[in-house]
């Protein structure tokens, strides 16, 4: 909290830089500098030192810095926020650090207690720092520019100008000087003594604070905002396949992330179902060679047929990444997509165990696509397959397929087979990327004799040992949406924007006060003096006293200084 | 493919492109050449100091001459027609060569002059290669780590010339030009990228926007950080002069007496921290709140705590810090200077550490979870 330097000195609540100007007005004004003193032990006492304390600029520093150190390891583990999975894999695979990361909330750093504690003790710092001084800067704004100091010559920045004996006496220099503050937009106050001399108190900048506290407001309101957009909220994903829909309803998202206070009759029932799905690629040719960036995807279109309600029209639009759709106030993103085999496995018996797209995950950009494929239902044995959906397979070389392109121009699905328990029955949930094969009986794959197994769309591989088939029929299309609804969304960006202007006010504008005094000097003529000061940080101080002192000049007869040293 | 997606994006004009890829060399050549020669000024600047210190000395003396006999300041009253603030605060003794606001007493450097020039025609080379860069994808060149590396040393180059105008920064030539050409051979050796079209999640208005900015406020953050460093120098360096040399570390500096053609700590730290609180606006307006409105278009959610935008949150914090360091009794000066070099350290993890190793969203995909 910055100080006022015509406050009682000692009621300072806290250091403020502006202390050496704040020195030199107190030094003009004939105050010592006090030290701060010691609190007094009464409980109130303790309560109010405490108060102080945090809302002092040293702490709101301190806290700003531990804001910043505290939010580096949301960086460096992976977060639940982000990605769930990711988190759970890191826990599975550090078994000791794992576990005592998360007791340290390490993996839902942003929603820690500590670090909730360190930003709420800073906004409460920044609430106990805005009110008073908003209070106080209204009380300034509302009253005359402070008293004149007696010392003038001790300011920052000061000028005198003895007038010549034809020029105004100290009355008229007073309200000629009060004149040409006016003109330079200060607000001017004339104080006139009994005897004929006076002073010129003048102020301006008041917006300079007005922004300060406007930004700090602004800080509030941002968090506030966030934090009420989020208990509002949900957030969810979902994959959908070409020709399939989604109705906007909790069990049709595979992914479902409510804020605190969700209910679920905030979701709208809107539809969204993809009808086909454009890959753009680039396919610049240098020299009639592949360009550099050959095969760099360029546009994703989807598709898609929507249905705003249960009674609307069904309307044909598209997805775009960067083109969101809004559906019941809600917000759907295309933040993926992908290719999905459709495959057709039989058991042992016969039975078809699972048929329909699998939904494979890309891993580069040429879309060499992670494949798993469980079928629970088949008998005698579970099966599972684990392997790589190619879009444009070649030969690397002992049999070992790669993908040269991202378009479907020559699709392999490459496949390992396992027969056993799956492990689908224990409830735990599994992430369908992930097949755990350690258990499992390997049917076919490059380490055992019967080999892995590569499929063209269309060609069906027999399992050994009478265990069933695998079909791979065609490749469809699938994209992965997010659906998001955020109430708090635009007043957090009205609040960045009010913070924003209200920085550069703070950061840009000058506060500056002014006062000039007239008398008559033993030779008869008028004395003019006059001294400016300046809070916060000022570079144009002395650009302002060399622009006043030329207005001055042009107002009145001044005499040279050569004659005065000979006077 | 749809044929309407493709139509969308004109060919790349490959004429253009390898234009931007001479011009982008000669200008790095250039900047090299104007740091070599603003080293050569600075070794120099010994013999230069010791002339125009004796350039000085005449003057004063002449002054004192011509002074003589009359009576200063006699009456308390009436000798303050001349405003003492409109001279040198803190009395023109000898050994200033340059005064606060970075006016230089005595001013003959041509082995400068010339760096200045060669800066000058690097720059140009330097625009003419961006602005190809560009026009050759036909879209704003700041589409990846290459591009946006040489577009933030552009904005360093630029701002340096600009204030030049206004002000002698000659002194900082050997800094700023050290790190326009760090850029320049890291964008070429670390990221080398040819001109192409960017993926789906950088086709928008806001990537012009936000890396436009972000690149204006780190060239900017790469001034205060040269000028913070040259302050933390300088600062030790005016406490060795005035008696307090004791190590070995001390003694070396007390001869650096290249040290003395730049400004004191002081105005230093102060032009440090004007520049400091723009750089500041434009972090808040082009990382922060449109980085925050393109992800909201992009992703769905305005923040998301990727790791880049984690850092991106610490850097504002760090440099929010630092501004109210500056206003904190205790936090002035050498302290406000190390927060500010901590956030261009800041800056510099956020590029070259998290956008190679903590791939997040910022690498787009195209993926789900
Ligand atoms: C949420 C955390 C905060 C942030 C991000 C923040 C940011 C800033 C920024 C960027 C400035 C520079 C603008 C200027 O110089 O006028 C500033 C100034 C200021 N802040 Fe904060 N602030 C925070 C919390 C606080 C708190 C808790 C206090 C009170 C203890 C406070 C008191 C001040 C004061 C007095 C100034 C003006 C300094 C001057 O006159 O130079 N701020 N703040």
């Amino acid at each position: 909290m910055s100080t006022e330097y015509d406050d009682a000195p000692g009621l300072q609540p806290s250091a403020h830089r502006d202390n050496a100007r704040e020195d030199a007005l107190n030094n003009a004004q004939g105050i010592s500098k006090k030290d701060v003193t010691a609190p007094a032990l009464g409980p109130t006492e303790m309560v109010r030192w405490a108060w102080t304390q945090l809302t002092s600029m040293r702490t709101a520093l301190m806290l700003l810095l531990l804001l910043a150190i505290a939010a580096v390891p949301g960086s460096i583990f992976p977060q639940r926020v982000q990605d769930a999975f990711a988190v759970q894999t890191y826990i599975e695979d550090n078994p000791t650090l794992g576990p005592i990361l998360d007791f340290f909330q390490l993996f839902d750093v942003y929603s820690s207690v500590w670090f909730s504690a360190i930003y709420i003790l800073l906004f409460i710092s920044l609430i106990g720092c805005i009110i008073p001084r908003a209070r106080k800067h209204y009380q300034q704004m509302t009253s005359p520019p402070p008293r004149t100091p007696r010392r003038l010559e001790r300011l920052p920045e000061y000028g005198a100008l003895e007038l010549g004996s034809e020029g105004p006496s100290p009355e008229q220099a007073l309200d000629d000087a009060a004149k040409a503050l006016k003109k330079r937009r200060y607000r001017v106050d004339v104080r006139r003594n009994e005897d004929g001399t006076g002073s010129v108190g003048a102020e301006k900048g008041y917006l300079r604070e007005v922004g300060n506290i406007i930004f700090h407001v602004s800080l509030v309101g941002v968090l506030l905002f966030v934090a009420l957009g989020t208990m509002f909220s949900y957030r969810g994903q979902k994959v959908i396949v070409e020709d399939e829909g989604f109705v906007n309803a909790l069990v049709a998202y595979d992914n479902f992330y409510p804020g605190t206070w969700f209910s679920e009759d905030q979701l709208d029932p809107f539809t969204v179902q993809l009808d086909s799905f454009d890959r753009a690629f680039d396919r610049e040719l240098v020299d009639g060679e592949p360009g550099p960036h050959w095969g760099n995807a360029l546009d994703f279109n989807a598709n898609v047929t929507v249905q705003d309600g249960t009674d609307a029209e069904p309307e044909q639009t598209t997805l775009r990444v960067n083109h969101p759709l809004t559906l019941g106030g809600a917000n759907i993103f295309l933040v993926g997509n992908g290719y999905a085999p459709v495959v057709t496995v039989r058991d042992g018996e016969g039975e078809v165990a699972f048929s329909g797209p699998v939904i494979t995950r890309p891993d580069d950009a040429t879309y060499t696509s992670m494949t798993v494929i469980k079928a629970p239902d088949a008998a005698p044995e579970q099966l599972g397959f684990v392997g790589l959906l190619l879009p444009t397979a070649v030969d690397a070389g002992d049999g070992l397929g790669i993908s040269v392109d991202p378009e479907l121009q020559n699709p392999e699905l490459h496949l390992n087979a396992y027969a056993g328990d799956l492990g689908l029955d224990d409830g735990v949930p599994q992430n369908v990327y992930v097949l755990d094969t350690d258990d499992l009986e390997v049917l076919n794959s490059r380490e055992v004799a019967a080999g892995g197994i590569t499929l063209s769309p269309g060609e069906t591989h027999q399992l050994p040992g009478d265990m069933g088939s695998v079909e791979f029929e065609e490749v469809q299309d699938y994209i992965a949406i997010d659906i998001t609804y955020d109430p708090g969304e635009t007043a957090v960006l009205v609040f960045a924007l009010t913070a924003t202007g209200g920085l550069i006010a703070s950061l840009y504008l000058r506060r500056r006060r002014i006062w000039v005094t007239a008398e008559s000097n033993d030779a008869g003529r008028t004395l003019v003096q006059y001294g400016l000061l300046s809070r916060g940080e000022d570079f144009g101080l002395r650009h302002e006293n060399i622009a006043l002192r030329a207005q001055f000049e042009e107002t009145w007869p001044v005499r040279p200084p050569e004659e005065n040293t000979h006077s | 493919m749809s044929p309407l997606l493709t139509a969308q994006l004109p060919a790349i004009n490959t004429e253009l492109a390898e234009y931007s890829e001479l011009f982008t060399l000669i200008a790095a050549l250039i900047y090299t050449l104007a740091f070599i020669l603003f080293t050569v000024d600075a070794a120099r600047s010994s013999s230069t100091i010791r002339r125009v210190e004796a350039e000085l000395k005449a003057e004063a003396e002449a002054e004192q001459a011509a002074l003589a006999g009359t009576d200063i300041g006699s009456s308390a009253g009436t000798s303050h027609a001349i405003p003492p603030a409109l001279g040198t605060p803190g009395a023109a003794h000898e050994a200033e060569l340059v005064d606060d606001d970075m006016g230089y007493v005595g001013d003959r450097r041509p082995v400068a002059n010339v760096a200045v020039a060669l800066t000058i025609m690097a720059t140009a080379a330097h625009a003419f290669a961006v602005v190809t860069r560009g026009a050759a994808a036909s879209r704003w060149p700041l589409g990846n780590m290459y591009e946006f590396l040489v577009g933030a040393a552009l904005v360093v180059s630029t701002v340096y010339l600009v204030t030049l105008l206004r002000r002698d920064l000659r002194f900082l030539g050997v800094f700023v030009l050290g790190l326009v050409v760090v850029m320049m051979v890291a964008a070429t050796i670390g990221f080398p990228t040819a001109v192409g079209h960017v993926q789906p999640a950088l086709q928008s208005p806001w990537l012009a926007i936000h890396v436009s900015l972000a690149s204006l406020s780190i060239g900017l953050f790469v001034l205060t950080f040269a000028m913070n460093l040259l302050q933390l120098v300088q600062a030790r360096r005016e406490k060795v002069m005035a008696g307090g040399a004791t190590g070995w570390s001390d003694r070396i500096l007390s001869q650096w007496q290249f040290m003395r053609l730049v400004p004191n700590a002081f105005s230093l730290e102060s032009w440090a921290y004007r520049i400091n609180a723009v750089a500041f606006v434009f972090w808040t307006l082009g990382p922060m709140i449109t980085g925050a409105i393109w992800a909201q278009q992009s992703w769905g959610r305005y923040w998301g705590w990727d790791p880049k935008e984690v850092w991106t949150f610490v850097i504002w914090v760090v440099y929010a810090g630092y501004l109210h360091a500056r206003a904190t009794r205790g936090w002035t000066g050498n302290r406000a200077a190390w927060l500010s070099i901590i956030g261009f350290v800041c800056i510099i993890i956020n590029y070259a550490v998290v956008n190679v190793y903590f791939p997040g969203l910022h690498s787009y995909a195209g993926l789900p979870e």
